[in-house]
């Protein structure tokens, strides 16, 4: 390994800075007691408590997550089920549209997707609001889970579940008691992506929701549209650390199932 | 078993993302009206084949002539596809060196600093636009900073013109372009490179002969990853943009939202999503070419 050179020492820190700063400063001046956010005045933790004390916020985030909650599990059922028919089921009439259903989801912008799913909500005449955002955010993050437990399901060795075909294992039985455990992790974040696609989303919850659902990034958007507030900054502040902390904890715990599993591996390759 | 396994997501995404599109393609050759929903012709079933042929006698192409003809449409679709274009280049710029820099940071390194440049992604897109909004603006933290300094003797002025805009892309779209071409780096076997110094490259041209060409397969598809989502893009024009910012996204949101006419946005989608296809199935192919070269 050749050691870093100052030049590559340079773009890393350079590089990190530019994708940290920002949120950097937005955390210090969440703790500025004046309401200008551009000039520090004090430490504080007055915003903290305006935010905690807004119903509208409490509200909003509750549908936010409410939302969130619904369509990661439903996007992570209906992802896994089509990562397995993409990787399993062989060939079927019909293959070509499906796969292409599961990419272009993920590569649509999010103004049609928005604009398209509103237009067949109006001609269903579907009452708009947690149910529709429920039903827009479940299909594009069912494609992200998809692609992530697929990516799972190729790299495992199949022979595994064919053991416990052999072995009597009803197709049903070798899922849950050999597939599932295996592809748990990716399950898992399959979920977790899904969680945090729904709670980051704008566009597509504005164009689905209706006058009784408003979520919290939507709440944010109009606050916003009006310029910096400190309010906003310290909203930010917390929702960046709780995001922050989730995903180092979920990715801890993956770290510890990949050694786990390599001992494992390690352990019966020695058996063998 | 089978065929239910297949059935309940082809069918959720035919009904929730291909029905859609139908209907977008059937409202975008309907007219405005005062009504709800603010358009004609609807399907009347109740009357039949009559019904159905009166229905299609109505639908035509008016609303896409209507976008040749107001230099609105052209214009933003025009310059969304330049936005796009330099904001794709310039985060080539930034990223690539980033991206080279971790893959050639000592091993034990490596897995966090590519965790680093995940973290933001997972963080929410709206917040770290807005973060932005307090840096650039013309009483903001840069402006302070160069005014300290002494480099300018009065505020420039950024945010609300494109160059936030090109910014406020260049940072959220970062971690799409260092990924893939992290990724064809970390393979790139050091030993080509040494073989060419002691062949009697500098190390700028082994670097441009030898690198560069062999992390190509990243560099394409970190270049689509950014490319594809920005010209849709909506957020950042919106809140770094300024009124002069013209973008397809904000143009459509805008015919939906404050116009309210749902025909010419429905228009707008159509062609914008035909406008896609091309990057989108290059981008597939090259993913194809590529998973096939790795088998």
């Amino acid at each position: 390994m050749r050691r870093m050179t100052w030049f590559n020492v340079t773009s890393l820190t350079l590089g990190f800075a530019f994708l940290y700063l920002p949120m950097l400063i937005l955390i210090i001046f969440s703790f500025n007691e004046s309401k200008l956010v551009t000039v520090w005045a004090g430490f504080s933790t007055k915003w903290y408590g305006e935010v905690l004390r807004n119903t509208a916020f409490l509200d909003a985030a509750w549908v936010t997550i409410k939302v969130a909650f619904l369509s990661s599990c439903l996007a992570t059922v209906l992802g896994t089920m089509a990562a397995i028919v993409m990787v399993r089921a062989g060939r079927f009439r019909g293959r070509t549209v499906f796969s292409g259903m599961i990419y272009a989801p993920m590569v649509m912008p999010e103004v049609i997707t928005g604009l398209s799913l509103l237009l067949l909500f109006i001609s269903l005449g579907m009452d708009r609001g947690v149910f529709t955002i429920v039903l827009a955010h479940t299909t594009f993050a069912m494609c992200y889970v998809s692609v992530v437990v697929s990516s799972r399901l190729v790299s495992f060795d199949q022979s595994l579940e064919e053991a416990a075909l052999d072995l009597g294992c009803s197709p049903v039985q070798a899922f849950r008691l050999v597939t599932l455990p295996i592809i748990a992790p990716a399950v898992i974040s399959g979920w977790l992506l899904a969680f945090t696609l729904s709670l980051d989303d704008l566009v597509i919850a504005s164009f689905t929701s209706g006058p009784s659902a408003t979520t919290l990034p939507m709440k944010i958007w109009s606050s916003v549209r009006l310029g910096v507030s400190p309010e906003i900054n310290a909203l930010s502040t917390i929702m960046i650390l709780v995001v922050a902390i989730g995903v180092i904890t979920a990715s801890l715990i993956n770290k510890r199932n990949v050694v786990r599993q390599q001992r494992e591996e390690a352990a019966a390759e020695k058996l063998a | 078993m089978r065929r239910l396994l297949i059935a309940v997501p082809f069918l959720w995404l035919l009904a929730l993302f291909i029905v859609p599109f139908a209907i977008v393609f059937k409202i975008s050759l309907s007219d405005l009206a005062v009504a709800i929903p603010p358009y004609t012709p609807t399907l009347d079933i109740a009357e039949g084949w009559a019904g159905l042929k009166a229905f299609f006698a109505e639908l035509d192409f008016e609303n896409y002539i209507w976008l040749t003809e107001d230099d609105l449409y052209w214009k933003a679709y025009l310059s969304s596809f330049k936005i796009a274009v330099i904001s794709t280049l310039l985060t080539l710029l930034v990223g690539y060196p980033i991206a080279y820099g971790i893959a050639r940071a000592p091993q034990e390194w490596r897995a966090m600093l590519f965790m680093l440049v995940i973290l933001p992604f997972w963080t929410s897109f709206l917040i770290r636009v807005y973060s932005w909004m307090g840096i650039l603006s013309q009483e903001g933290y840069l402006n302070q900073v160069l005014l300290w300094i002494g480099v300018i003797n009065e505020p420039l002025i950024i945010l609300n013109t494109n160059i936030a805009v090109y910014i406020g892309i260049v940072y959220t779209y970062l971690p799409f372009m260092i990924l893939p071409i992290y990724a064809a780096l970390e393979k790139l076997d050091i030993s080509l490179l040494e073989a060419a110094e002691d062949l009697g490259c500098s190390r700028f041209s082994a670097f441009w002969l030898v690198t560069v060409p062999l992390s190509k397969q990243g560099i394409i598809a970190g270049s689509f990853l950014v490319f594809i989502p920005t010209i849709g893009e909506f957020v950042i024009p919106s809140l770094l943009g300024g009124s002069r910012t013209l973008m397809i996204g904000k143009v459509l949101w805008e015919e939906f939202f404050s116009n309210r006419d749902w025909p010419v946005a429905s228009a707008v989608a159509v062609v914008l999503l035909l406008i896609l296809i091309i990057p989108i199935v290059l981008f597939q192919r090259n993913e194809q070419k590529q998973r096939e070269a790795n088998q």
